[in-house]
């Protein structure tokens, strides 16, 4: 109807990129919906999330404290402590409960600046192409040779024990993986037609990242971060039980640093092992399912396998 | 002839990557802290008198010039001087690190050897027969199994094997105090080693069986294995003679890049089990402050990955002939 | 009795999306020592033909009727008689300027493989044999120990005509041999596919897109639509008096130089190959052709007489029966 047709044009095209958008985002939902690791893990993160921002509420931040638990010591789950107590007296479960926040959040941080970081290079080494590709592939590569965790180990140990440094080692040692996915698809990006067309109309060199590269590239770069922050729990979990992280947060590594220190494999205290481990290995296997659900749809291949 | 010209490529390349290995390590530890001096004359953190301070830091070179310290320090690590570690007073860092290496370098080889042998058949099992249940069950042992922390794992492991069932000890090299030669000190050792073992293996398995499958998957759809099937060769040598053979370029890169991660596993593994390796002689040395021989740890650490890269290189030229000629 | 034989050929393939059907019931002859060109446009389902012959497509895929060679049915082989007759009975060309060639063996030891897997010769006659087959296909001997990568597109495609004789064949299927090559290697290579099918008087299977090229090698030529053939008869016949729409829009898509059917009007097929999964009813070329009628929707053409021993499965063809409101 003809009213119809004049209230289309009268629409500028900003809306109409965002109609677009929210059309492609249902649509990338249904495609999500249909894949059960993604659901899965997705349900899980749900769950934890919600643990860690409700933790005040779930939890009385007094159980934190050693001189003020009242548990028994070294206790099996029984129906007063569900997860056991700690050789102090605490519940285990308080302790996973706030432990949650830390390491999510270490996580989630540390994962944003390897992203961050990782993105920037890739991008600026594939879409400038050249020289800036071939020096910072160089440099890339030999950031590589480096192992990751043993790094993170010796800048914790010489620069101090903060969440901030926690958070920025983490995020340093593992931008080079992101840097060089981001890269080959900044690559592949770059050759485009309308990529193109728009330096032909005169476009400049950040614009052009800005307005069409990036929004092609966020998916490849979501995906991966969705990976990286499986990882950086990981890292953080080590460096804690190492005994290098942040000795004010009651993280899961920090917590079983202190089951460690304390025997608990050798005394069989399975709870204050078996709990807050499970905790990480869960929450790892949700952001890797939900990463490697996010990978198939963007590479529909995979879905083969 | 184009083989040589590689080979002597890629050495050269390492070598530039070496000196860049050194480079940073000299930038961890003498430019990036902020009082170097303090972080290496500290002993066992306890504070000495500014006097011994001077001392140690002129010995060490630390009231010099930081160009002048790199040159020393370049000269130093070829020389193979790394100086004298805290924890162990007068004994060279060499040293300390010749009497934790051995156990480490057991731990590590044996578990590689299992990762990639049994890892590597079970992704061309599963590759051969995607979505049978060997494929779809190994395929979520490995997902499950790279999400645990390793020093978890090995907790578990100590748990059930050692501390409830008994049947291996919770750690240590070898029974201490004993006297046992030949047959019985190798079995004492494997004893000791076994969890450990386990413990990395398991851990790193699931990524080279993923890689393989996946490659070996690929492989599969490509044209040429349709020809030497219509060749009338056998489903067997179709698998190994030729897909395989195609299929094991990708896991060898991946062999060297997963290498850097197994070692950084070794140091909470050797935690848990007190196996006395290059591991718990790092955590050592972080925890008495013995930074020369973090250093050289750290050293190491890097070197062992890029000889490693340089191997994968040269073995994967060997297996693929298209790559001689780039 | 024909080298080979095909009756009522049906194959669909399994896929996610569920059954694809790539042949529709075909049935096609070859004698001794003659040359079949099989022409159509991609997805029509001439690959698929050749990849049953060796049974040599996906797991899943549901294959009947019957594939006689030698008057053997292939499609009730067992395993053990399959790999015997595998390249020995029947081999294919593929096209091997792609990725027919295992990148990781050198090219020698790929067509001694075949030799030796027949046992058709110990090692060191093999070795002698696939120097001579080399030179056959115009390649110096030398070039027995080169990697596939280090051939060129023509060449290589000579070592997979070389690979394809080394167990003398009854009947070699020449897979689109030549569509990735360059035109003059093209030629060059057609040339040899003809002086070597002459000399061993095989019997051949050529297919391709490119009915220009099929007229130069084939006896007799057929056309293959959506899965089924709609024309078939005496190559030079068929390429220069087509009797069916599809055949006709096809040979202008690929001008002969110096006939002066093209000189003055050069032109395409416009639309697409339909969806396997969602053939047009009645005749499956009718929402594509220039001389439908209304009849064409409902009626499925089978191939009728059309000429001097020409078939053509098409309303308008002389042997069409009687319809309403058609005239031939």
């Amino acid at each position: 109807m003809a009213g119809d047709s004049l209230a289309a044009k009268a629409r500028s095209p900003r809306s109409v990129v965002w109609a677009r958008r929210r059309l492609s985002a249902g649509r990338f939902w249904a495609t999500y919906r249909r894949s059960v690791m993604g659901i899965a893990g997705l349900a899980i993160l749900v769950v934890f999330v919600l643990v860690a921002l409700l933790a005040p509420v779930l939890v009385s931040s007094d159980q934190l404290d050693v001189t003020k638990a009242t548990g028994p010591i070294l206790e099996g789950p029984s129906l007063a402590y569900p997860m056991g107590t700690d050789d102090a007296g605490r519940s285990v479960l308080a302790l996973i409960v706030w432990g949650s926040r830390v390491s999510l959040a270490i996580g989630l941080l540390a994962a944003a600046v390897s992203m961050v970081v990782g993105a920037a290079v890739g991008i600026v080494a594939g879409f400038r192409g050249g020289r800036w590709d071939a020096a910072l592939m160089r440099f890339t590569d030999w950031f590589l040779v480096l192992p990751g965790l043993p790094l993170a180990i010796v800048l914790a140990a010489i620069l101090g024990q903060s969440m901030f440094i926690i958070v920025m080692v983490i995020g340093l040692t593992s931008w080079p993986w992101t840097a060089r996915i981001v890269r080959s698809q900044a690559l592949s990006v770059r050759e485009r037609a309308y990529v193109e067309r728009a330096r032909g109309l005169g476009a400049r060199d950040p614009q052009l990242i800005l307005k069409h590269v990036l929004p092609n590239l966020f998916p490849v770069i979501f995906a991966n971060t969705i990976l990286s922050i499986a990882a950086a729990i990981l890292a953080e979990s080590a460096l804690s039980f190492i005994g290098l992280g942040d000795p004010l947060r009651v993280s899961w590594g920090a917590t079983l640093e202190l089951a460690f220190a304390a025997g608990a494999p050798t005394i069989g205290a399975w709870w204050w092992i078996g709990f807050p481990g499970a905790c990480i290995v869960l929450v790892v296997l949700a952001f890797t399912m939900c990463g490697n659900a996010l990978e198939e749809i963007l590479n529909p291949r995979l879905r083969e396998r | 002839m184009g083989e040589w010209r590689y080979v002597a490529r890629k050495l050269l390349q390492a070598g530039v990557t070496l000196l860049f290995i050194l480079t940073v390590n000299f930038f961890l530890f003498r430019v990036m802290p902020s009082d170097p001096v303090r972080l290496l004359t500290r002993q066992r953190g306890v504070q000495l008198t500014p006097e011994a301070q001077a001392a140690l830091s002129s010995e060490l070179g630390l009231d010099r010039p930081i160009p002048s310290q790199y040159l020393q320090y370049l000269a130093d690590t070829v020389r193979l001087d790394f100086g004298n570690s805290f924890i162990y007073p007068g004994q060279s860092v060499v040293s300390v690190f010749l009497r934790y290496m051995w156990p480490t370098v057991l731990l590590v080889g044996t578990a590689t050897v299992l990762m990639i042998v049994i890892g590597l058949y079970l992704g061309i099992r599963g590759g051969w027969k995607r979505g049978r249940p060997l494929d779809v069950g190994s395929m979520g042992f490995s997902l499950l199994f790279y999400s645990m922390p390793d020093f978890w794992l090995a907790m578990i492991l100590l748990i059930v094997f050692s501390t409830a069932l008994g049947w291996f000890p919770s750690g240590g090299f070898e029974t201490p105090d004993s006297d046992l030669t030949g047959l019985s000190r190798v079995l004492d050792v494997a004893n000791h080693m076994f969890l450990p073992v386990l413990t990395l293996t398991l851990g790193y398995i699931g990524e080279y069986y993923l890689v393989m499958r996946s490659s070996l998957l690929d492989v599969l759809g490509e044209d040429y294995i349709t020809t030497v099937r219509a060749k009338g060769v056998r489903e067997d040598r179709v698998l190994w003679r030729h897909a395989v053979r195609n299929a094991m370029l990708p896991s060898i890169s991946l062999i060297a890049l997963s290498f850097g991660f197994v070692l950084a596993g070794a140091i909470t593994v050797e935690l848990v089990f007190s196996y006395p390796g290059l591991g718990l002689l790092a955590i050592q040395a972080i925890d008495y402050q013995d930074f020369l021989l973090l250093q050289a740890l750290f050293l190491f650490a890097s070197l062992a990955v890029l000889v490693s890269n340089l191997v994968a290189d040269l073995v994967y030229s060997w297996v693929d002939p298209r790559v001689r000629e780039a | 009795m024909s080298v080979l034989e095909i009756r009522d050929l049906r194959i669909t393939y399994h896929t996610q999306g569920g059954g694809v059907p790539a042949v529709r019931g075909v049935d096609l002859a070859v004698d001794k020592g003659q040359v079949l060109g099989l022409a159509g446009e991609s997805g029509c389902g001439k690959s698929t033909i050749a990849g049953a012959v060796l049974r040599l497509l996906p797991p899943r895929t549901k294959i009947e009727g019957q594939v006689l060679l030698n008057g053997e049915d292939v499609l009730t082989m067992k395993a053990g008689r399959l790999r015997a007759v595998r390249w020995s009975g029947a081999s294919i060309v593929f096209q091997g300027a792609m990725h027919g060639l295992n990148p990781v063996q050198r090219v020698g030891e790929q067509i001694r493989e075949a030799i030796l897997v027949h046992r058709q010769a110990n090692e060191r006659q093999a070795t002698v044999r696939v120097g001579e087959l080399l030179e056959q296909v115009g390649l110096p001997p030398r070039r027995i120990n080169d990697y596939p990568h280090e051939l060129s597109g023509g060449q290589k495609q000579r070592v997979m005509i070389a690979m394809a004789l080394a167990c003398g064949p009854d009947i070699v299927l020449a897979d689109e041999p030549t569509t990735a090559l360059d035109v003059m290697v093209q030629a060059q290579v057609l040339r040899l596919m003809k002086e070597l099918q002459r000399d061993l008087g095989l019997a051949m299977v050529f297919i391709t897109h490119d009915l220009s090229v099929l007229v130069e090698v084939s006896d007799r030529l057929a056309i293959m639509y959506a899965g089924r053939i709609v024309e078939e008869g005496p190559a030079v016949e068929v390429f220069h008096e087509p009797r069916h729409p599809y055949t006709e829009a096809l040979a202008a898509a690929f001008p002969e130089i110096g006939d002066a059917r093209f000189r003055r009007r050069p032109s395409g097929l416009g639309g697409d190959p339909p969806d396997p999964q969602h053939v047009p009813s009645g005749c499956p070329f009718h929402p594509r052709c220039a001389e439908a009628i209304e009849v064409c929707p409902s009626i499925e053409p089978e191939l009728w007489r059309a000429g001097e021993g020409q078939l053509a499965a098409c309303v308008h063809a002389e042997g069409a029966p009687t319809i309403q409101g058609v005239t031939t």
